[in-house]
């Protein structure tokens, strides 16, 4: 059943997700003492906006990012900002970062974008950089520190030795279970940058990151992964809420290291299957995740969707807004400490016939 | 596998008091698994290639490695098709409709070539027609 998703069913979604949640626009008691106002943003990610020739787009991806933004405008009240998690391209081109660009700019709110790898390797970032400014950076928005990180980069001789074109460098990291591609990094640069950033930040401040790729070592034959994951999160776990947030992967995720939450959110183009469901790989889910289900070919946008996601218990809740099934909410548990699914988490009332294998 | 097959052939060769009809050696089987490698490769060329259909889109977008094709479930009723349906017919949906292609025939040897590289991925995984 497809349902347009409005205020109310949203406000139902977080009426169910019961404790986690508050009512829309309250004023929240901290931990560690004073107010911070609830607020809530928008997450939408991975559209894959990808030209065929000339003016022809790939109509389905397409409609994933209408679908996604017109539905996002609707919810009231108004989320404070919206972020773009990566992959607004297919294959980095102008036309493509374009054309998804001008679909985007019918947000409301500002809008907050994350490099992702079909933006990045066509001409190494430099047209996204003029359409979304600077690749890595943070805010502060109502108590709570934000970090955008690039985290997509790679090897120099990956990057500027290997391949005799621009437009090949393209297509060997475009392709998910490409063996020529190579591993996702934030980089000795970025993380110079990351501890220097951080070093500026009461360690009780809820910290959130926003990356491309996990920021997590999931799978590393489809690049469900970053490189120097454990540095990046040794600098993060001083801090006593982080919540990283991380596209890429086309799918529920969700994962607690240390101090860390991790979710990942749905893409609007296309489902991916989950790592362990490829016979010659083995099992690389984050234990904690309870599955997505199982897409269902037949309809179009099922298995894509975008997120409602909320700061007001302190950590990252998030909504995920399903286009073929029910909405799922994960958010942080206190007592268990870590992110769990407020519905699924006995495989019982899930839907066996659409479980993955 | 392929060296586990000769043992076996070897080994019932020696055992046997009667030569077995339609002896074959290791030349063979070398020949025939190259030849199966070589479409299942022009499989995956396909299958990442994005020149199945017209608008682009590759088989591989969707399902890296061939991920959740399960191959080992046909013949399976599909609910959408409203019949039992074989594998390349389920390929010949996406061609026409995620790639917005034309539907190729059941021996085309593209078709062979894609239902041979579905196959590899899904190596050991025991047949389970009709599941879902």
């Amino acid at each position: 059943m497809t349902r347009l998703i409005t205020r109310r069913s949203v406000i139902a979604a977080g009426a169910a997700a019961g404790t986690l949640t508050t009512l829309p626009i309250s004023m929240v008691r901290l931990a560690f003492g004073g107010t911070r106002e609830d607020f809530s943003f928008t997450y939408i990610s991975d559209s894959h906006i990808q030209q065929i020739k000339g003016a022809s787009f790939v109509r389905n991806w397409d409609m994933g990012l209408k679908r996604a933004v017109a539905e996002a405008n609707l919810i009231t009240p108004e989320a404070d900002f919206v972020m773009f998690g990566g992959d607004l391209a297919q294959l980095g081109k102008k036309e493509e970062l374009d054309h998804g660009a001008e679909m985007l700019s019918h947000v409301k709110g500002k809008l907050h974008s994350v490099m992702g790898e079909h933006d990045y390797y066509l001409d190494l970032g430099e047209y996204w950089s003029k359409l979304y400014g600077p690749q890595w950076y943070s805010f502060d928005h109502k108590g709570v520190h934000f970090v955008v990180l690039n985290s997509i980069l790679t090897t120099d001789e990956w990057t500027f030795h290997r391949w005799p074109t621009a437009e090949q460098r393209m297509l060997e990291m475009a392709g998910l279970d490409n063996p020529n591609g190579s591993p996702f990094m934030v980089g000795e640069k970025q993380r110079a940058w990351l501890k220097d950033d951080l070093d500026k930040v009461a360690k009780d401040t809820p910290l959130i990151v926003f990356s491309h790729s996990p920021l997590q070592k999931i799978y590393k034959g489809w690049n469900f992964w970053t490189d120097d994951a454990e540095q990046v999160q040794a600098l993060l776990q001083p801090f006593k809420t982080v919540n990283v947030i991380y596209g890429h992967v086309h799918q529920i995720q969700y994962n607690q290291i240390g101090n860390i939450s991790f979710n990942a959110v749905m893409a609007t183009a296309w489902p991916w299957p989950y790592p362990d469901t490829y016979a010659q790989a083995g099992a690389h889910v984050p234990v904690l995740t309870v599955p997505m289900n199982r897409a269902d070919p037949f309809f179009e946008r099922d298995a894509t969707g975008w997120q409602m996601i909320d700061v007001n218990s302190g950590r990252v809740t998030a909504r995920y807004q399903l286009w073929d099934n029910g909405e799922r909410v994960v958010g942080y548990d206190p007592k268990l400490g870590k992110p769990v699914d407020k519905k699924y988490q006995e495989a019982i009332v899930r839907k066996a016939p659409q479980l993955h294998y | 596998m392929r060296r586990f097959t000769i043992a076996l052939v070897l080994g019932a060769v020696l055992l046997s008091p009667a030569t077995l009809a339609d002896e074959f050696t290791g030349t063979d089987v070398d020949r025939w698994q190259s030849e199966f490698d070589s479409v299942a490769k022009k499989g995956r060329e396909l299958w990442t290639s994005g020149a199945l259909g017209t608008n682009s889109v590759a088989c591989a977008q969707c399902h890296p490695n061939a991920a959740n094709t399960h191959p080992e479930t046909y013949p399976k009723f599909q609910k959408q098709l409203g019949k039992v349906a074989q594998l390349f017919e389920m390929v010949n949906w996406c061609i026409r409709n995620p790639l917005q292609g034309a539907a190729l025939p059941a021996d085309d040897p593209k078709m062979t070539a894609l239902v041979a590289y579905i196959h590899k991925e899904r190596k050991g995984v025991a047949i389970d027609a009709g599941k879902h």
